[in-house]
């Protein structure tokens, strides 16, 4: 089987998966944000935390509940790596630098996963575990909370209720990520992931040298890492590392455990909308988008690019044998598509055109499907600045599930998609302006280092993660305006989005008219799919110009 | 919105400790756990190779190039080169992990490949154009234990003629350490190169006593 064929196959094998578990993976997920009763675990919990779970909250309850507990994560996850010295299983590193942990406790509460650090020298078993890992599922599960918050908003009416904050949270970890993630730690195990609270294994070759083998409790964060589609690697090298990802078969796990979440709540959509079509336009809009970015990046890492690339023959720089170019680019489109930022390649090394599809993946507000909830509740705020463009091309004022999107909705919307490209271009700027800074920070130059900085920013604005590695961050203004980056990104968006939910909640349902355009078509497709592209071409071509398409062109 | 946060202040402060230790301890302590069933131990603890002797030789998952004790006569196969090295061809430091990040316009990295190519092609008496790409391109993670089968067969020579083997037993260890695709279909086929000396090395000894 020649590696092209053997690469569609593999893609053709991803999508069947996604496809049959999409409706009972979906519906369950409905089901479980709509029960009306607790489980018996979850009953002792609240009582224990006490909160009552049967008491919903406004938006404004919900959203303070969602940021005591985001600040409160980031304060404990400061403390446990400035503590590390005297935590036991910290194998003697000691606490970890104040701008890395900063930086660090924000890049993992909003589920972005960015690593400033080494974690093989930097992070102890304990860190890792009670802190990394706990954000792993917080974050993902808060993520969730968000995107069913909104989708209530359009689902009831007439109520100031959007849900109540800690049922959701407590839901999303105890009926879907922790069991997923148990299940699918054993199964990274077997297949070769350690699962070890060693610091390494003492190994002496054939050639009679000595070395250590770095080890970590790996399997239980590789699987909520994919899942929650946080991306923080437990070994520097991420799901490049043959222990985190030891086979071609772990990296198709691996991707399908990243894209299962976000695809499948387009279904949990529409059977909470009360129409599932509803939910197949959203899901067509991610599956074309992922899918051309697919072909584009295959294409342009089949085709090398660069002197350098060519002297070698193949774009294998920063590239695994075991998983060769398909499954490489297979993984990159779904982490930069997805909040996750995991990589199995080094993006860095990729080819200008395959560096530039991740980068504008991301660009494009993570919705090719999104980050767990994130991606949900990106295209929904799409969808509804694609409603008000068609409302304003026939100047009425337009509906959207039975909504109407009046002067605050669109406020909202607004303010949450335009957020994330004021953090990238203001940040890149402002790192642009430092030729000092830029210096001692860059691998590359010219325009491939400007798609270093860009890239950087991107990813922490949109809690995406992965790097053009090449970009060292460590000094403070990087690790500062990366982390500020990373917050604002985070929870400005998180602000409106429940603002938002709060305003259509409250309204009576409009019955559709003659005039509403229908929103479960091809039509709509395309809209949603023309405001996605249009938002982030508009903003960010000039600097994908002097970047990446510069370099693809050269 | 300053009081809503103190009210929920507590609740918050509960809940995520309760998550610290449902999530951070017992759930990976209960994977850990898991994990030290036979059949499961093996793997949690690195996938470890042992040398004739029963002493650890390596991982299979990780690839660490061996360094000849004399150039001239070097009975090794070796990995691709890793970022992590001093020289361009390694051996890479398996206490870390990376790629080196240089993009394809990049000076440095095309003068390492140009470095690879003619410090291979002399070592196995080839010509430069016969050197594959997997062998003059560092990995991602620095630690890739695999080459390609192109990169097997073009040291298969020189490791025969130092170590005395037959070429054709040589072929054979080649044959047994090489990875398929997956099912078939997932991946690309790579060479073992940790399986592959620690074999080559068990035939020397065989051979030899």
């Amino acid at each position: 089987m020649s590696s092209t064929t053997a690469g569609l196959v593999q893609l053709g094998v991803l999508l069947l998966l996604l496809a049959a578990v999409y409706v009972p993976f979906g519906n369950y997920l409905a089901a479980v944000y709509a029960d009306g009763r607790h489980w018996r675990v979850e009953r002792a919990l609240y009582r224990l935390v006490r909160v009552d779970p049967d008491s919903e909250q406004r938006w404004t309850g919900y959203a303070a509940a969602l940021l005591a507990f985001s600040f409160l994560s980031v304060v404990l996850l400061y403390l446990l790596q400035r503590l590390q010295g005297r935590l036991p299983l910290s194998l003697d590193r000691g606490p970890v630098e104040a701008g890395i942990a900063f930086n660090t406790a924000i890049s993992f509460v909003t589920n972005t996963d960015w690593q400033s650090y080494v974690p093989e020298t930097v992070m102890g078993h304990l860190v890792q575990m009670a802190g990394l890992t706990v954000q792993n599922f917080v974050s993902a599960a808060v993520g969730m909370a968000v995107a069913v918050a909104l989708v209530r908003g359009f689902a009831r009416a007439s109520t100031d209720r959007i849900g109540n904050f800690w049922v959701d949270l407590v839901r999303g970890t105890t009926r879907v990520l922790l069991p997923i993630s148990f299940v699918a730690a054993i199964v990274l195990v077997a297949l070769g992931v350690p699962m070890s609270l060693h610091a390494g294994v003492a190994v002496t070759g054939v050639d009679g040298h000595s070395s250590t083998i770095a080890l970590a409790p790996a399997a239980s964060q590789e699987a909520i890492k994919e899942l929650g589609t946080n991306g923080g690697g437990i070994f520097n090298a991420n799901s490049a590392h043959p222990f985190e990802n030891p086979t071609a078969l772990t990296n198709l796990i691996e991707i399908f455990l990243l894209l299962v979440i976000p695809v499948c709540l387009t279904r949990t959509f529409g059977v909470m909308v009360r129409d599932r079509r509803q939910g197949h336009v959203l899901l067509a809009v991610m599956g074309v988008l992922w899918g051309s970015l697919v072909a584009v990046a295959w294409w342009a890492e089949t085709h090398p690019n660069g002197p350098a690339t060519r002297a070698a023959g193949a774009a294998l720089e920063g590239k695994e044998v075991r998983f060769g170019i398909p499954s490489s680019v297979l993984f990159a489109v779904s982490t930069t598509g997805t909040s996750t930022g995991a990589v199995n390649s080094m993006h860095d090394s990729y080819t200008g055109l395959g560096g530039g599809v991740g980068l504008l993946n991301i660009l494009l507000g993570e919705v090719a499907p999104g980050g767990v909830g994130a991606g949900l509740y990106g295209i929904l705020v799409l969808a509804v600045i694609a409603v008000f463009l068609a409302g304003l091309m026939v100047g009425r004022t337009p509906e959207y599930l039975g909504k109407k999107l009046g002067r605050t909705e669109v406020t909202f919307a607004a303010i949450s998609i335009l957020a994330m490209p004021t953090l990238v271009l203001l940040g890149a700027a402002a790192a642009l302006a430092q030729p000092g800074e830029l210096d001692t920070a860059l691998a590359n130059t010219g325009a491939h280092g400007l798609s270093e900085v860009l890239y950087a920013y991107a990813s922490t604005a949109n809690n995406n993660g992965s790097a053009f590695a090449g970009l060292t961050v460590t000094s403070p203004f990087f690790q500062t305006s990366l982390g500020l980056a990373m917050l604002f990104g985070r929870f400005v968006p998180i602000l409106a989005v429940l603002a938002l939910a709060g305003s259509l909640a409250a309204q009576k349902r409009a019955e559709p008219g003659a005039g509403t355009l229908p929103t479960h078509g091809v039509l709509f497709g395309v809209l949603v799919w023309g405001t996605v592209v249009l938002v982030a071409a508009l903003t960010f071509f000039p600097a994908l110009a002097l970047g990446p398409i510069a370099e693809a062109l050269a | 919105m300053p009081t809503l946060l103190l009210r929920q202040g507590g609740a918050a402060l509960r809940m995520l400790l309760v998550a610290t230790v449902v999530l951070g301890l017992v759930y990976p302590l209960a994977v850990w756990g898991v994990a030290r069933l036979p059949g499961l131990h093996g793997p949690a603890e690195g996938s470890v190779v042992t040398a004739a002797d029963g002493t650890p030789a390596g991982s299979s998952l990780i690839g660490i190039d061996p360094v000849p004790a004399d150039p001239a006569a070097d009975p090794y196969f070796h990995t691709r080169p890793s970022a992590s090295a001093q020289g361009v061809l390694g051996p890479g430091d398996p206490s870390t992990s990376g790629g080196s990040n240089q993009g394809g316009f990049s000076g440095t990295l095309l003068g390492q490949v140009e470095q690879r190519r003619a410090a291979i092609a002399a070592r196995e008496g080839v010509a430069p154009g016969a050197v594959p790409a997997d062998a003059v391109t560092a990995s991602g993670s620095g630690v890739d234990p695999h080459i390609s089968p192109a990169y097997a067969d073009l040291q298969v020579a020189r490791v025969a003629r130092v170590t005395g083997l037959p070429e054709a037993q040589v072929r054979e260890l080649v044959a047994a350490t090489t990875d398929g695709r997956v099912l078939g279909f997932l991946g690309e086929p790579g060479v073992d190169v940790t399986r592959l000396n620690l074999a080559i090395a068990r035939a020397r000894a065989t051979a030899g006593g």
